[in-house]
């Protein structure tokens, strides 16, 4: 026994004096770092490292079997999933690891932002870990692609009409994003080069030059309110204070670092158990046009900010947004690399955290029911509540019919069932008189299309004599002129008038 | 030490060396960047050919209908993705409207509802009148249509490229909203 452990030092000892890495491996290992970083606060960029070494593993063991080709890759997704034994497992980790990775760079960039870490002397730190957000976002874009689906082909067409907005080299930026002029085979394969092999490269290499930096600059002390960073003297303070309340970053703090890594990895897989793999959906055939593409939760919030934007700020917003963002995090470090670290000393940094967590838990949250969406089988699959029938003449009973039949309920709701996009039609009548609910329909207006070539002057009496009795509980909407004119019983044979004598 | 003049001459090799993979680099990068930018450095129009719809008799008068084409520079690992859908509506004999599948917003597939005459997008709810002008929801602009001529009875197009904003060099923009009311 004695004899083999020797035999082991002796081993590990002929190839140290080879490599000699050793030493610096445990030095970097035990450098002492400030007692109060050695906190459950500091453990998510060491996480994103785990997941990131995860999605290699499962990622080259996913390429094995993936066939990046537009013909067959959505035929080697349903053989992963359903004929090779725990290939659905292996594609759901990749999958859950893409989510649970964005999930934790996003709070630890927050981290590090509210704990002032990006100021001197790691602004550089800061700089590298913008690239690699984005990396990670072009990591969860291309992937979405790869999993080459109805929702990633049209998903395709909205990337390249975003590109084509660009001016002057708009139609160039597509060709290159489409490797031609439309999707097809090019399109996925220059996907599958990006996300295997250029991102990933680079993606390694900013990794590596961030955890350098990290080494050697040391990591961010517990900030305190009132210590500023200077940096005339911060260098110097750091040095006093890992020496004098320093402990070695293993065990002290790396144990931490490896509990929660730990957990985050039992989280995925238990995502990846109990919820599976995410697709593929349907094939990506663009023939089947009875699709309603959505982009990965990733990326809901923008599919929401693009229905909710005027039309004619879309362009603008999108082309010049995002270079801001972009560099506004670049510059950050170099405009506020001096001062207060504290956040409770920093209330506009802790109101923009505020402000950007909130407006895009919204918009993902709106993007999950799509309220702007027609509903597109709507009109012949959801049923007119029988309140809205019951004791209705034959006339109203018609213009129920028309006003499924002109797919109406695609955008309104009655009862609450049916689309969104414009409002519910359950007391229409109180906001709208007969003549207005006709010009209305006939005319549009808002955002409501005018339906005066697709209906016939019967059915807008009926449809109008419909929408007339949707008055809830109320007195319905009425105009007093007509009242002051007409005569009263005039007014009630009204009724048996053809509408569209009055308004064409 | 070595001798300073040894020593300059090595500096001026090692110069020289530099240079010389400076110039191997750029006759490297030039044939490199010409693979790369292949796609871009085409011209629009070569990508646009006239593709077949299928005989006139299948588009009856007064009907929009769907249709699909087969991109014309396809090619053989494209899979589903080379038959491409479009809209076509026939307003006489001999007088079509081919309208391409993709919202002029973000290009998600339009559906079109012959019972309203109107074309429904279902990803942010642009809708189209049945002459492909714009009705509602975000487009800034008509459904992007495809040139079209009938040749042997065939119905043709000019197609290939996917339509967007800045792609569409052989679509036209239908005309405006259609005097209603």
């Amino acid at each position: 026994m004695r004899g083999l452990k020797q035999r082991g030092i002796e081993l590990y000892r002929w190839f140290d004096r080879r490599i000699g890495l050793a030493g610096p491996i445990t030095e970097a290992a035990e450098h002492p770092i400030p007692s109060s970083s050695a906190s459950w606060w500091y453990v998510f960029g060491s996480a994103a490292v785990v997941i990131l070494i995860m999605q290699i593993v499962t990622g080259i063991l996913l390429a094995l079997v993936y066939t990046p080709s537009a013909s067959e890759a959505w035929n080697s997704l349903q053989f992963l999933n359903h004929n090779l034994a725990l290939g659905w497992f292996l594609r759901a980790l990749h999958g859950w690891g893409s989510d649970f990775m964005i999930a934790i760079v996003l709070i630890h960039m927050t981290q590090v932002f509210l704990f002032g870490a990006y100021k001197f002397p790691r602004e550089l730190t800061w700089i590298v870990g913008v690239f690699l957000l984005l990396m990670t976002l072009g990591m969860a874009f291309t992937g979405q692609v790869l999993r080459f689906d109805q929702d990633a082909y049209w998903g395709l067409g909205i990337g390249a009409s975003i590109a084509g907005r660009v001016p002057l080299i708009g139609a160039q930026l597509v060709h290159l994003m489409l490797g031609g002029p439309i999707i097809g085979g090019a399109t996925l394969s220059r996907f599958f080069a990006l996300h295997v092999f250029v991102i990933p490269g680079i993606l390694l290499g900013c990794v590596a030059l961030h955890v350098w930096m990290v080494l050697r600059l040391g990591i961010n002390e517990w900030p305190m309110p009132g210590r500023l960073v200077r940096k005339s003297t911060y260098i110097q303070e750091y040095r006093n204070l890992t020496r004098e309340d320093g402990v070695p970053y293993v065990p002290d703090g790396a144990w931490k670092d490896a509990v929660f890594a730990a957990a985050i990895i039992l989280a995925i897989i238990g995502c990846a158990v109990f919820l599976g793999p995410v697709g593929p959906s349907g094939p990506p055939d663009p023939t089947i046009i009875q699709a309603a593409p959505k982009p990965d939760l990733v990326f809901l919030w923008l599919y929401a900010l693009l229905a909710y934007l005027p039309p004619k700020l879309e362009t603008p917003f999108l082309l010049i947004v995002p270079v801001l963002v972009i560099v506004g995090l670049l510059l950050l470090p170099l405009i506020a690399g001096e001062g207060e670290k504290h956040w409770s000393r920093r209330p506009v940094a802790v109101l923009m955290v505020m402000m950007i967590a909130v407006s895009l838990g919204a918009l993902t949250r709106l993007a999950t029911y799509t309220p702007w969406s027609p509903i597109m089988n709507a009109w012949s699959a959801d049923p007119v509540p029988i309140k809205f029938l019951d004791g209705r003449t034959p006339l109203e009973q018609e213009g129920a019919l028309v006003f499924q039949d002109k797919q109406c309920r695609n955008c309104h709701a009655l009862n609450g069932v049916g689309g969104m996009r414009g409002p519910e039609l359950d007391a229409v009548a109180t906001r709208l008189t007969e003549d207005q609910l006709v010009r209305q329909v006939l005319q549009g207006g808002g955002n409501m299309p005018a339906y005066g070539s697709a209906l016939s002057p019967p059915e807008t009496t009926a449809l109008v004599r419909f929408l007339e009795t949707l008055n809830g509980s109320q007195t319905p909407a009425r105009n007093p002129s007509r009242v002051l004119i007409r005569k009263p019983e005039a007014f009630s044979s009204h009724h048996n008038e053809p509408l569209n004598s009055a308004n064409q | 030490m070595n001798d300073p003049t040894q020593h300059s001459r090595r500096v001026f090799l090692m110069k020289l060396a530099i240079l010389l993979n400076g110039i191997v680099g750029t006759v490297l990068a030039v044939p490199i960047l010409g693979y790369l930018l292949g796609p871009v450095l085409k011209k629009d129009s070569s990508y646009n050919h006239w593709t077949s719809l299928g005989s006139v008799g299948q588009f009856p008068v007064g009907q929009t209908r769907l249709a699909n084409y087969h991109n014309p520079a396809s090619v053989a690992w494209d899979g589903q993705t080379d038959t491409i859908p479009c809209w076509v509506r026939c307003i006489a004999t001999d007088k079509f409207q081919v309208f391409a599948i993709n919202c002029a917003h973000l290009g998600c597939p339009v559906r079109w509802f012959p019972q309203s005459k109107l074309f429904m997008c279902p990803c942010h709810g642009g809708v189209y009148y049945q002459n492909g002008a714009r009705a509602g929801g975000p487009p800034l602009r008509g459904l992007f249509e495809y040139s079209y001529k009938i040749a042997g009875g065939q119905l043709m197009i000019k197609a290939g490229e996917l339509p967007t904003l800045s792609t569409h060099a052989s679509l036209a923009e239908p005309g405006h909203s259609p005097c209603v009311g």
